[in-house]
C-alpha cells in the first residue's frame, strides 16, 4: 500500500515538475498517532488525501491506553506531529503536560461547544463522542430467564447476580469512563455506593472497553458494560446482543484531534487539523459513530439506539481529569483486592 | 581435519603469533561481553533506578497571597498554608506521575462563593500547577476569584526515594498478587513435575507401545504461545464452554485456569529433564535391588527416585520459573486473580505509571533470581551418577505396567491433543457458540486489531534474525570462555553475565529496555522501535540456556585439539572453522531451532517494545484476545504453532543431511 501510494506521489510529482516548470512539488509526511478502529484508518486518510494529496498520513495506531503511554514515554523526544482520534481525557493529560500545541482550527466556531477545548486558543478539537452502553445477550438471557435491564440501578438486582462483566478502569478508558459518570450521575457518596452494589454482581473486570460486548455477543456474559458503537457492530456481525442505554444518562468521551507542540511541521499539521473539524469529515466519522462534533450533520446509524443524545450527561472532563488519581486508587482499594483466589 | 595439516608455512616467530592470537580472543570477549552489559546489565540498571524515582508535592515551591477585601497578604508558601491545617486535613505528598493537589483543600475556610481573591505564584523553577488542564510553569503571579480558584491544583516534583515501595507494600491489592503468584507458582510446579515424571518414567521404564509418538506429543506444547492454551481453556470450560459442567460451577477465568494452562505450558520443560536424568539409570542397582528382595514400591523410593532427584529439583525450579513470570496465560484467562507479572502490565500499559511497574518488576525479581540461584547451589552438589561400569536400564514387557503407562500417557496426550484442537476448531467457526459453521472470515486479520498479516510476515522475520545472531553470538561467546587461555577476571565476567538472563523475567527485560533506550540522551535511542531492539531483546531473553547448550557441546571435544593447533602455530579461527564448527554442528543447529521456536512464541518481553511497523504474530494473539476478538486470536496462535511445526522438520531435514556429511566420524 505504502509503495503504491509512494509511486503515485511519485508519478503527480513528477507531472507536477512538467507541468509548472521546475517548481518543485513538495510533500510532506505526518506522523499521526491515533486509537481509531484499524478497518476506519484507511477511509479516513484516502478522503483526507482527495482534498490534500500532498499531505501524506503515516498512521501510528494501538489502543487508547497504548497510544497514550506511548505519548506520555516520549515526552521529551516526541515522535508525532498530530493526534487524531484520541480520547479527550488523553488529551486532556497531554495538555497538562505541556505537550499540544494551541491552535483555532479554521471554522472552529461552528463545532458543538461541548466538543473544543476551553482553553483560547484551544489546545485539542472534538470529532465524535463514543457513549457507554450495555450490550444484552437475549439468547442467554432467555436460557436463564432474565429481564433485559432499563437503568443502571437495574443491574444491581441480585438476578443478576454473576452474569455482568465490565471494563477494570484501571486499563480500560472506557471502564474510567462509567465510573467517573457514576460519580457524578449520583454523586461521589452514592455513586461509590452503586459500586459497591454492582460489585456484588460483576463476574470479571475485563483489560478492555470492547471485551465485555465481545463477551456478551459470544455469550461468555449475558450483560457487558460497553460502548455504543461496539454492540453496534456486535449486532451487525450476528450477534444476539441489543444495545441498552440506561435511563439515568450515559457517560461518554469524544475522540478528539490536536497538534504535538514542538513538531517540525506545523504547517502542514495545520491543514490536518483544519480539515478534520470540516462539514466533510464530520461527516465521514458519522459512519460509525452517532454523535459528532459538527451540529446538523448526524444521521442515524444502523443499529444504534435512538436516544443517544439526550442520554448524554454533561460530563465534566476537566473534574474527571484532575481526579482520576484519587477516583483510581479508591476504586482498587475497593474492588481490586477483593479479588482473591477462590481455590 | 584435514585443514590442520595445511599449516606448514612458518610467519615470523611463534611468540608473535599467539600473542596475536590472545589479543583477538581477548578482543572478542570484550565485544561480546559488552553486548551483555549493553543488552542486560545497564537496562536493568536504569530500571532500578527507576523505581526509587518518586512524585511528591513540593509545597515550599508555591506561593500564594489572599484578599479578603483588605488588600493583598504577604505572600506565603502552600508549605506553611499545610502547617495550620488540622492533622486529618493535612494533605498525602507522596504520589505519581498522575498526581494532582486541589490548592482549595489547603485554604481552611474556602467557600467559592465568597468575594475572596487569590494569588498564586510558582516560587521555583520546574514548579508547575494547573488552571483545570492548562499549565502553568512561569513565575509571574496568577489571580483568581474564589470560583476560579477551586481549578487550580498543583503537580508533583520528581524526586528520590524509597515512597514507591512504601506505596506497593501498603496497597493491599497489590501486595496480594505476590502471595497469589507463589501459590499458582507452586501448584503448578507440584502438578506439572509429577505428570512429567510419570510420562517420563512411563517412556523410561516400559515397554508400553507408540512410545515415540508420545515422546512427539509432550514436545507440542514448546511450539506454541503460553497464551494459547488459555484460550482453549475458555473455549472448553468457559461460560458456553461444553465440558463446563467438569468444574462443579467453579470459574475458570482465575487459579483454576491458570494452574491448567500453566500446566500444559510447561510439561515438556519439565519431561525433557527428567527424561534425561531418568536416562542415566544404573541397571545394577536395580538387579541388585531385586536379589535383596525389595518390594516394586520399596525399588522406586530406594533405586529409582535418588537417581533422578537433581533432575526432579531441577525440573521444579525450572517449572517454578516459567509459571511465576509467565504474563500470557494470566493475562488471558486470569480473570480477577491477579499475579505479579500481570501487574507490571496493568501499571505500565493501563496506568501509564512506570515507576511503579519498575517496583512490582524488581519484586518479581526476587522469586526467579532465588530460584536460579537455589537450582545452581544445588545442581553444583551433583555428582556423576553414571560411571563407566554402568549398564544401561532394559525394561522388560510386564502386560499390567504396561498398559497402565499406557493409559496414562494417552491421557496426557490427549490433553495435550486435544487444547490444540479446539483452538483449531474455534478458529474455523463463524460465530461460536452461535454459528458453527465452517468459515475462514477469522484468518481475515485485517478487521481486527494486532497487526494482521503483516505481523505475522513479522515474526518470521523476527525468529530468523535472532536465530542467525543468536546463535553467532551465542556459539562464538562458548567458545571464547571454554576453549582459550589467559584473562581470567573477563572470563569469570562473562559466564555470570551469560546465566544471568536466566534469572530475568522477559517482562521486567521488557520494561527495562523502555527505561534504558527510550531515553533521548541515550546514543543508542534510534535503536528504539525498530526490528533490531526486538531481536536484540529475545536474543537476550533466551542466551543462557542456548549458551548452556553451546558450553556442552564445546566441552565434549578435548582440549587437545587447541594444544595440538597452537603447537602447528595454526590461527584461533582456523581451528574454530575447520573443527569446532562442524563438530558441534548438531549443538549449534539446536541453538538456532530453540531461538527461533522461542522468538515465534514470546510475548512477555516485546510486549513492551514493538512498535506499530514491528507489530508482532505472538502480541497480536494477546491484543486480539484483549479486545475480546478470541477466534481471531487463536487462528493466529495456530499459525504460530504450524511454522514452528515447519521449522521443525526443517531441522530435521537439516540435521539428517549435515549429519550424514560432518558427524560421520562418530560413527566410524
Amino acid at each position: 500500500m505504502s509503495l503504491r501510494g509512494l509511486k503515485s506521489t511519485v508519478a503527480a510529482g513528477a507531472f507536477a515538475l512538467a507541468a509548472f516548470g521546475g517548481v518543485a512539488y513538495a510533500e510532506t509526511t505526518l506522523t499521526v498517532y491515533t486509537a481509531v478502529e484499524a478497518e476506519d484508518l484507511k477511509r479516513y486518510a484516502e478522503t483526507f488525501n482527495a482534498d490534500h494529496p500532498d499531505i501524506k498520513i503515516n498512521w501510528v495506531r494501538d489502543s487508547t491506553g497504548v497510544v497514550t503511554a506511548k505519548l506520555l514515554a516520549e515526552k521529551n523526544n516526541p515522535q508525532a506531529d498530530v493526534v487524531w482520534g484520541l480520547a479527550a481525557t488523553s488529551l486532556l493529560l497531554l495538555k497538562s503536560e505541556g505537550m499540544l500545541e494551541p491552535y483555532a482550527p479554521k471554522g472552529v466556531e461552528k463545532l458543538d461547544k461541548n466538543f473544543v477545548d476551553k482553553s483560547t486558543p484551544p489546545a485539542w478539537t472534538g470529532m465524535d463522542a463514543w457513549v457507554a452502553a450495555i450490550c444484552f445477550n437475549t439468547v442467554e438471557a432467555g436460557k436463564a430467564g432474565l429481564k433485559a435491564p432499563t437503568s443502571w440501578k437495574d443491574l444491581t438486582k441480585p438476578e443478576y447476580k454473576g452474569k455482568i462483566v465490565m471494563p477494570n478502569p484501571n486499563s480500560s478508558g472506557t471502564g474510567f469512563l462509567d465510573v467517573s459518570s457514576w460519580l457524578q450521575l449520583f454523586g461521589e457518596a452514592e455513586g461509590w455506593k452503586y459500586m459497591d452494589a454492582l460489585h456484588e454482581n460483576i463476574a470479571a473486570y475485563t483489560h478492555s472497553g470492547s471485551k465485555p460486548c465481545k463477551m456478551a455477543g459470544s455469550g461468555e456474559t449475558v450483560i457487558g458494560i460497553s460502548f455504543a458503537f461496539r454492540g453496534a457492530k456486535e449486532k451487525a456481525g450476528g450477534a444476539p446482543v441489543e444495545v441498552i442505554i440506561p435511563s439515568e444518562g450515559i457517560g461518554w468521551d469524544m475522540e478528539a484531534t490536536a497538534i504535538i507542540a514542538g513538531t517540525s511541521k506545523l504547517d502542514a499539521a495545520k491543514t490536518l487539523v483544519d480539515w478534520t473539524i470540516t462539514k466533510k469529515a464530520n461527516e465521514m466519522y458519522n459512519t460509525g459513530y452517532a454523535v459528532v462534533a459538527y451540529p446538523g450533520v448526524a444521521k442515524p446509524v444502523p443499529h444504534f439506539p435512538p436516544n443517544v443524545v439526550e442520554k448524554m450527561i454533561p460530563n465534566d472532563f476537566e473534574w474527571a481529569a484532575n481526579n482520576r488519581k484519587t477516583i483510581l486508587e479508591e476504586w482498587q482499594k475497593r474492588y481490586d483486592s477483593k479479588s482473591e483466589a477462590k481455590s | 581435519m584435514a585443514s590442520l595439516g595445511l599449516g606448514g608455512r612458518r610467519v615470523g616467530p611463534a611468540r608473535v603469533r599467539l600473542d596475536r592470537d590472545a589479543w583477538m580472543v581477548r578482543a572478542f570477549i570484550l565485544v561480546i561481553a559488552v553486548y551483555l552489559v549493553v543488552a542486560l546489565a545497564l537496562p536493568l540498571y536504569t530500571m532500578l533506578s527507576k523505581s526509587f524515582s518518586t512524585y511528591r508535592f513540593d509545597l515550599a515551591t508555591f506561593e500564594l497571597q489572599i484578599d479578603r477585601g483588605e488588600g493583598w497578604s504577604a505572600p506565603t508558601t502552600l508549605a506553611t498554608l499545610a502547617e495550620g491545617l488540622p492533622s486529618t486535613a493535612a494533605p498525602a505528598l507522596d504520589t505519581n506521575h498522575d498526581g494532582r493537589l486541589s490548592v482549595v483543600s489547603l485554604v481552611a475556610d474556602f467557600s467559592f462563593r465568597s468575594p475572596t481573591r487569590y494569588r498564586l505564584r510558582n516560587a521555583a523553577d520546574g514548579a508547575v500547577f494547573l488552571i483545570g488542564s492548562e499549565r502553568i510553569a512561569d513565575r509571574d503571579w496568577h489571580e483568581f476569584s474564589s470560583n476560579e480558584f477551586r481549578r487550580v491544583v498543583v503537580r508533583p516534583a520528581v524526586s528520590r526515594g524509597v515512597d514507591n515501595y512504601l506505596t506497593y507494600f501498603t496497597t493491599p491489592s497489590l501486595v496480594q498478587s505476590i502471595e497469589n503468584s507463589v501459590r499458582i507458582a507452586v501448584i503448578s510446579t507440584i502438578v506439572t513435575v509429577v505428570l512429567a515424571f510419570g510420562f517420563a518414567y512411563a517412556l523410561a521404564r516400559t515397554c508400553m507401545p507408540f512410545k515415540g509418538a508420545f515422546r512427539l506429543v509432550a514436545l507440542i506444547p514448546i511450539l506454541v504461545p503460553s497464551l494459547l492454551p488459555g484460550i482453549a481453556l475458555i473455549y472448553l470450560f468457559g461460560n458456553q464452554g461444553f465440558l463446563k459442567e467438569l468444574l462443579l460451577g467453579h470459574t475458570i477465568y482465575g487459579p483454576i485456569g491458570i494452574v491448567i494452562g500453566s500446566v500444559f505450558f510447561t510439561f515438556p520443560h519439565a519431561f525433557i529433564i527428567i527424561s534425561t536424568a531418568l536416562a542415566i539409570s544404573d541397571s545394577r542397582l536395580h538387579e541388585a535391588a531385586v536379589s535383596l528382595r525389595a518390594s516394586p514400591w520399596r525399588r522406586f523410593w530406594t533405586v529409582t527416585i535418588p537417581a533422578a532427584r537433581y533432575g526432579l529439583i531441577s525440573a521444579a525450579f525450572v517449572v517454578f520459573t516459567l509459571v511465576i513470570t509467565d504474563f500470557g496465560l494470566p493475562k488471558v484467562i486470569g480473570g480477577q486473580f491477579n499475579v505479579l507479572a500481570v501487574d507490571i502490565y496493568k501499571q505500565v500499559i493501563g496506568q501509564q505509571n512506570f515507576e511503579m511497574g519498575a517496583v512490582v518488576s524488581v519484586i518479581l525479581l526476587v522469586p526467579a533470581v532465588l530460584a536460579f540461584a537455589v537450582d545452581r547451589a544445588i545442581q553444583r552438589r551433583q555428582v556423576a551418577g553414571l560411571s563407566a561400569r554402568s549398564v544401561p536400564f532394559e525394561p522388560k514387557p510386564r502386560a499390567r505396567s504396561d498398559w497402565t503407562a499406557f493409559g496414562f500417557c494417552l491421557a496426557v496426550a490427549v490433553f495435550i491433543v486435544g487444547i490444540l484442537a479446539v483452538c483449531q476448531f474455534a478458529a474455523l467457526v463463524k460465530l461460536w457458540p452461535y454459528d458453527l459453521s465452517p468459515s475462514l472470515q477469522n484468518y481475515d486479520f485485517d478487521r481486527t486489531d494486532g497487526g494482521g498479516w503483516e505481523a505475522y510476515g513479522n515474526s518470521i522475520r523476527m525468529a530468523l534474525y535472532t536465530a542467525l545472531i543468536g546463535t553467532g553470538v551465542v556459539f562464538l561467546g562458548a567458545y571464547l570462555v571454554e576453549k582459550t587461555q589467559g584473562f581470567q577476571t573477563g572470563r569469570t565476567l562473562f559466564q555470570f553475565l551469560a546465566m544471568m538472563p536466566m534469572a530475568i523475567p522477559g517482562m521486567v527485560l521488557g520494561l527495562a529496555y523502555i527505561f534504558f533506550f527510550n531515553d533521548p540522551a541515550n546514543p543508542l535511542n534510534f535503536l528504539y522501535g525498530t526490528m533490531t531492539i526486538l531481536v536484540l531483546s529475545t536474543v537476550t531473553h533466551f542466551y543462557t540456556v542456548a549458551h548452556l547448550t553451546a558450553v556442552t557441546a564445546l566441552k565434549q571435544m578435548d582440549h587437545e585439539f587447541e594444544s595440538v593447533s597452537a603447537s602447528l602455530k595454526q590461527p584461533v579461527w582456523r581451528l574454530f572453522a575447520g573443527v569446532t564448527v562442524p563438530v558441534c554442528l548438531p549443538a549449534i543447529l539446536d541453538i538456532s531451532i530453540y531461538l527461533f521456536v522461542n522468538a515465534m512464541t514470546t510475548v512477555s518481553a516485546v510486549v513492551f517494545l514493538y512498535s506499530p511497523t514491528t507489530k508482532l504474530a505472538s502480541v497480536a494473539v494477546l491484543n486480539m484476545d484483549d479486545a475480546g476478538d478470541v477466534a481471531p486470536a487463536a487462528a493466529m496462535g495456530m499459525m504460530i504453532f504450524y511454522t514452528n511445526v515447519a521449522a521443525r522438520v526443517v531441522h530435521l531435514a537439516i540435521t539428517r543431511g549435515l549429519l550424514t556429511r560432518t558427524q560421520a566420524w562418530r560413527y566410524r
